[in-house]
């Protein structure tokens, strides 16, 4: 095979692993909006929150100590050394569902029947108050996030690679984090768990007849608030899921909730409302940033394309299936 | 009766206000730029805590500066340029200087504080052609400039390479805005001196998802890399590095992609990591306890003292230890404490910190000697490598300060401050 053919090949798998990082965050956006109608422009702040909140966890950082220390003159950092990373993990889904009560409890409770577009404010809102909280609780230092997922190129995919090229070519193997290996692994775990929960599951048929007809929903009996902290539980999971991921890779700082940014293409691609548009949303997008700014990239002057070619693949996909590749499609009738 | 008694009341709280304000006029205003909050904030905080921590130690150990103290209202930027620009607006009355801490913000500034006749210090950043006093007479970007940043990491690699990289290929890896851009014109010069080829790499803000980039390089292979980065950046570049298995040793950063911060996400992959530096890491300095004794151990360190000893925090000390400097040797010159904006500005133009002074202030061997001067604006334009031992989780200088190459840096500065002042016609100045 020639090396140009190989390393084609490793920029499309490339393209898919990321796909499938941004894939991560945009399922938590599906899930709300299919359930609820609310486009939550927090979920990248929810990611965030998530992964400072573990890590806060596993290094038994105080929560508010600036502000406690501040006010009350005292010194405490850390109320113990480490915690297991099964336990900090289980404990951050408990905040996490506690979240999604609270916000039901002081948001969405407050805002039934209102307009989607004022549902979309207060989840803007809604980012930026998690985001100070966020700050207040855990503090804006970068933090090294470890939950035993390797990461690094993997040597074995190189080896198996290596031999591939022609003989006497210069090719050492083919390139992929083993992090993405995990995060595809962990993303298909999800989306299957998710299918059979949604399928086979008393409450997951309540919470996609919520997501088919609120009315209809609600006249059988199905609690509407409880279907909607569900959700929002379910999703800041997800959010969790994606913080690790994305966390492991750069540190948790507070730039990881622009990878909200990112799953913006991935939904105008894959539709706001089907879980497998998100992941092939996702595939789609990643594939496509990757192949341009690589072989494209070249030619323009400023170059850095990676960042804003999502964004024209979902301008140009707009113009011909604005619902998205598997969204509902929009009918109105007169 | 009641009218009477709101009017008096009035009265008294105008006068009182008045007072007050007077008060503040003799003190010296040191408005800060910060950014405490967004993408940019684990390297903003460090930074200003440096600042912060300094002023206060001034304030207690000496009273202020020949007993003015020191104000050091903070004005959030979030490192959004249209941010800093309102706040220069809001605190330029009465202020003697500004940090504007990025330098799409100082761009921005250089017009607005020259017409307003307010300092601008950029400390080894900003515009780098402002290190030409006889153009820019109200900005500073001593002690080295990104230029001199360019040419002394190519030096490093020269000495590295027994003095010859013909040939050889060298990859800038830069965020894409006006300061990751600002090395690329001397870099593509001394390209054509050496023979190298130079690679251009941007990546766009923040820079959390930069596989494409690594991808190229892992293709391209490049000889050397060199990194104009900033905030997460950094991180994410420093690990993907690791991830494809580039030698960490032939990976340079400027100084502003050196700090703990940028290391530690990666561990042990980031062994090996070098990034110039103006001044050294750690606490073993007379500054550092005399902050202690003064600030810390009296509870008043900005944010809970974590920073403390860190690169960011001690960049932080010496930027504010430079503007301090320069009002005293200001005041020295027109022979009164209470300073004036343009007073300050002469000040900073008459700068000695020998390596005597240096001492004094409580800053030996911490960073090289420097002198600013009505044509040098820019200080000596030295820096050191460092590089990071992983397994102390600690910085290492390994080289000594060393020059860049003032032939190309000097002429590149010639060009670009002359074709400033020609746009905005100003007449050349020092005689």
């Amino acid at each position: 095979m020639s090396v140009e053919l190989l390393n084609f090949i490793e920029t499309v798998l490339n393209g898919l692993m990321s796909g499938v990082m941004y894939s991560l965050v945009a399922l938590g956006f599906v899930l709300i909006f299919k359930a609820s109608g609310v486009f939550n422009f927090a979920q990248g702040v929810f990611a965030l929150f998530a992964a400072l909140t573990l890590v806060g966890y596993q290094t038994g950082q105080v929560p508010f100590a600036h502000l406690i220390n501040e006010l009350f003159g005292t010194n405490y950092h850390n109320w113990y050394a480490s915690m297991p990373n099964f336990l900090a993990i289980l404990l951050t889904m408990v905040t996490m569902i506690a979240l999604a009560w609270i916000i039901e409890r002081l948001v969405l409770k407050h805002l039934v029947n209102q307009d989607p577009i004022i549902l979309f404010m207060a989840t803007i809102g809604l980012a930026f108050a998690l985001e100070g909280v966020g700050d207040l609780m855990w503090g804006s230092d970068v933090k090294v996030l470890d939950v035993g997922i390797p990461s690094g190129g993997s040597i074995w995919l190189e080896e198996a690679t290596i031999g591939l090229a022609a003989e006497g070519s210069d090719y050492y193997g083919m390139y992929v984090d083993v992090l993405n290996i995990w995060a595809t692994v962990i993303a298909v775990i999800l989306v299957v768990s998710l299918a059979l929960f949604s399928q086979y599951t008393k409450t997951g048929r309540a919470l996609r007849a919520v997501a088919d007809d609120h009315q209809a929903a609600l006249s059988v009996g199905i609690s509407l608030r409880s279907i909607w902290i569900l959700v929002w539980a379910i999703s800041g999971f997800i959010a969790m899921v994606a913080g690790i991921m994305w966390g492991t890779e750069s540190g948790v700082q507070f730039s990881l909730s622009l990878i909200a940014l990112k799953a913006l293409p991935v939904l105008i691609l894959g539709g706001f409302t089907s879980i497998p548009g998100a992941i092939i949303g996702g595939l789609l997008i990643g594939v496509g940033e990757k192949l341009a700014e690589i072989y494209i990239g070249g030619y323009f002057e400023t170059g850095a394309l990676e960042n804003w070619f999502a964004y024209v693949m979902a301008l140009v996909f707009l113009l011909f299936r604005p619902q998205g590749l598997f969204g509902d499609k929009i009918i109105e009738r007169v | 009766m009641r009218i009477k008694q709101l009017l008096i009341g009035m009265t008294a709280s105008v006068i009182a206000v008045s007072g007050y304000v007077e008060m503040a006029i003799a003190d010296l205003k040191f408005p800060m730029l910060v950014y405490r909050t967004g993408a940019y904030a684990p390297n903003g905080i460090p930074n200003a805590d440096g600042f912060v921590d300094y002023y206060k130690m001034i304030n207690a150990r000496d009273g202020g500066i020949g007993g003015e103290k020191i104000l050091h209202p903070e004005c959030e930027t979030g490192y959004k340029t249209q941010v800093g620009v309102e706040c220069y607006e809001k605190n330029k009355k009465d202020a003697m200087v500004f940090q504007p801490m990025s330098t799409g913000i100082t761009y921005q500034l250089i017009p607005k504080a020259t017409a307003d006749g307010v300092t601008v210090y950029s400390t080894g950043y900003g515009r780098t052609s402002a290190a030409n006093g006889k153009v820019f007479k109200w900005v500073f970007n001593a002690p080295v400039t990104y230029w001199d940043g360019a040419s002394i990491a190519v030096r490093h690699i020269l000495k590295n390479n027994f003095g010859n990289i013909k040939g050889k290929k060298i990859a800038l890896v830069y965020h894409n805005s006006a300061y990751g851009k600002e090395p690329i014109r001397t870099l593509q010069t001394l390209s054509k001196k050496h023979g190298f080829k130079l690679m251009l790499l941007p990546v766009d803000h923040p820079g959390q998802e930069q596989k494409a980039t690594w991808l190229k390089i892992r293709k391209a292979r490049p000889d050397n890399v060199l990194m104009w980065g900033w905030g997460v950046m950094n991180q994410v570049a420093i690990k993907s590095a690791a991830s494809i298995k580039f030698p960490m040793d032939k990976f340079i950063g400027i100084w502003w992609s050196g700090s703990e911060n940028d290391v530690l996400p990666a561990g042990q992959g980031a062994h090996g990591y070098k990034s110039l530096t103006f001044n050294a890491p750690g606490t073993n300095y007379q500054v550092h306890a005399d902050i202690k004794k003064f600030v810390h151990d009296k509870g008043e360190a900005s944010g809970d003292g974590s920073h403390f000893g860190t690169v960011l925090y001690n960049r932080g000390l010496f930027q504010a230890m430079v503007q301090v400097e320069a009002a005293t040797v200001a005041q020295k010159i027109h022979g009164t404490s209470k300073i004036t904006s343009a007073m300050y500005r002469d000040g900073f133009e008459n700068i000695n910190l020998s390596a005597k002074r240096l001492e004094e202030l409580g800053f030996k061997d911490f960073a090289p000697p420097f002198k600013i001067t009505c044509e040098n604006h820019g200080g000596s334009g030295l820096a050191a490598v460092q590089q990071w031992d992983a397994k102390t989780k600690k910085w290492n200088m390994i080289t000594e300060y060393m020059y860049g190459d003032s032939d190309v840096v000097q002429k590149l500065i010639a060009e670009d401050s002359s074709k400033y002042a020609a746009e905005q016609k100003i007449a050349e100045r020092c005689g």
